[in-house]
């Protein structure tokens, strides 16, 4: 593995390639979340605010940790630019993960407007990650719209059901030149290991450790499945057959004869 | 009257500053939108609500 292998995104370095979300589970269990998770970067959402809740996110993420707001709640590339200027204005940094969607099904998100939306955003100076359906011809146009990566979906938002788009993501991998972010629709490390050795430049996860058993542990054990991918892929992985088999063990000096 | 995160509320000739003491938020947590324009926080003091404005107050939470 070569000494220095660090996810570039908008000219900030970071050595962790597991993307946090923060939603659905308690404050209070963000610090040991992103302890374990080895988590360098956590998303947030931008709502109204409450009065009556003395409690703010911010004071439980750990120091140091890079923000990520997310224009959910946008359905279109208006709306997420409206969001995306509040959460700078927030104080919390410049990134920002473009969440556009019309469908309240299946959650799916629109291209188009998330294209619209990377192009305002990267011309205000914001470090812009578009959330997209895995489509080649979308991606060209939010890589030159200014996004900072690309983040293809697995499968439906909070579906843990994995890489339903595997093919598409890898086409993506391929043929853009940004890091490949995968996210939404990851439920075990496994997946989002096989996602790290096709060469996903890092994975975000949130449903997956929400709706887990013991929260910290399912972290940890995303963190070791996305090192161990990413180990695979810098390190090559072995060929498969199309047919037939290849001994392990020398073809001499059997005891016969 | 002005509307506050879709709530009225008696603010008219107060400053933004002067409204939010008024209230449980944490001025460094939160953002403030004026009639779809954000009101940058060097503006709180002088920016004064007029009747029929309409202010979003947001926060972070947790999303994915």
């Amino acid at each position: 593995m070569k000494k220095e292998d660090k996810l570039i995104i908008g000219g900030h370095e970071f050595n962790s390639r597991f993307i946090l979300g923060s939603g659905k589970y308690s404050m209070k269990l963000i610090e040991a979340a992103v302890k374990d998770a080895g988590a360098e970067i956590i998303t947030l959402a931008v709502r109204r605010a409450n009065t009556k809740e003395q409690e703010n996110i911010l004071d439980y993420i750990p120091e140091g940790v890079t923000l990520l707001p997310n224009t959910s709640g946008a359905r279109n590339a208006e709306e997420a630019v409206r969001i995306a200027r509040l959460a700078r204005e927030l104080g919390c940094g410049n990134f920002v993960k473009v969440e556009i969607m019309r469908d309240t099904k299946y959650l799916l998100p629109d291209n188009q407007e998330t294209i619209k939306a990377t192009e305002i955003l990267a011309k205000e100076g914001f470090v812009v990650m578009p959330y997209m359906y895995p489509d080649l011809n979308a991606a060209r146009d939010m890589v030159n719209a200014g996004a900072a990566t690309i983040m293809p979906l697995a499968s439906p938002i909070g579906s843990n059901k994995g890489l339903a788009t595997k093919e598409f993501i890898q086409i993506l991998i391929d043929e853009i030149d940004l890091p490949i972010i995968v996210d939404a629709g990851i439920g075990r490390p496994s997946q989002a290991c096989e996602a790290m050795e096709m060469g996903a430049a890092a994975i975000m996860a949130n449903t997956a450790l929400a709706t887990a058993g013991d929260l910290p542990m399912m972290a940890s054990a995303f963190r070791q499945a996305i090192e161990a991918g990413r180990k695979a892929y810098l390190s090559g992985l072995g060929r498969v057959l199309t047919r037939g088999a290849s001994a392990s063990d020398p073809l001499t000096g059997f005891l016969r004869d | 009257m002005v509307k506050v995160n879709g709530i009225e509320v008696d603010a008219v000739g107060k400053t933004v500053s002067e409204y939010i003491a008024t209230t449980e938020y944490d001025p460094k947590r939160i953002a403030v939108e004026r009639n779809g324009d954000i009101v940058f926080k060097s503006q709180y003091d002088v920016t004064v609500l007029e009747d029929g404005d309409s202010l979003e107050i947001v926060s972070f939470v947790g999303g994915g």
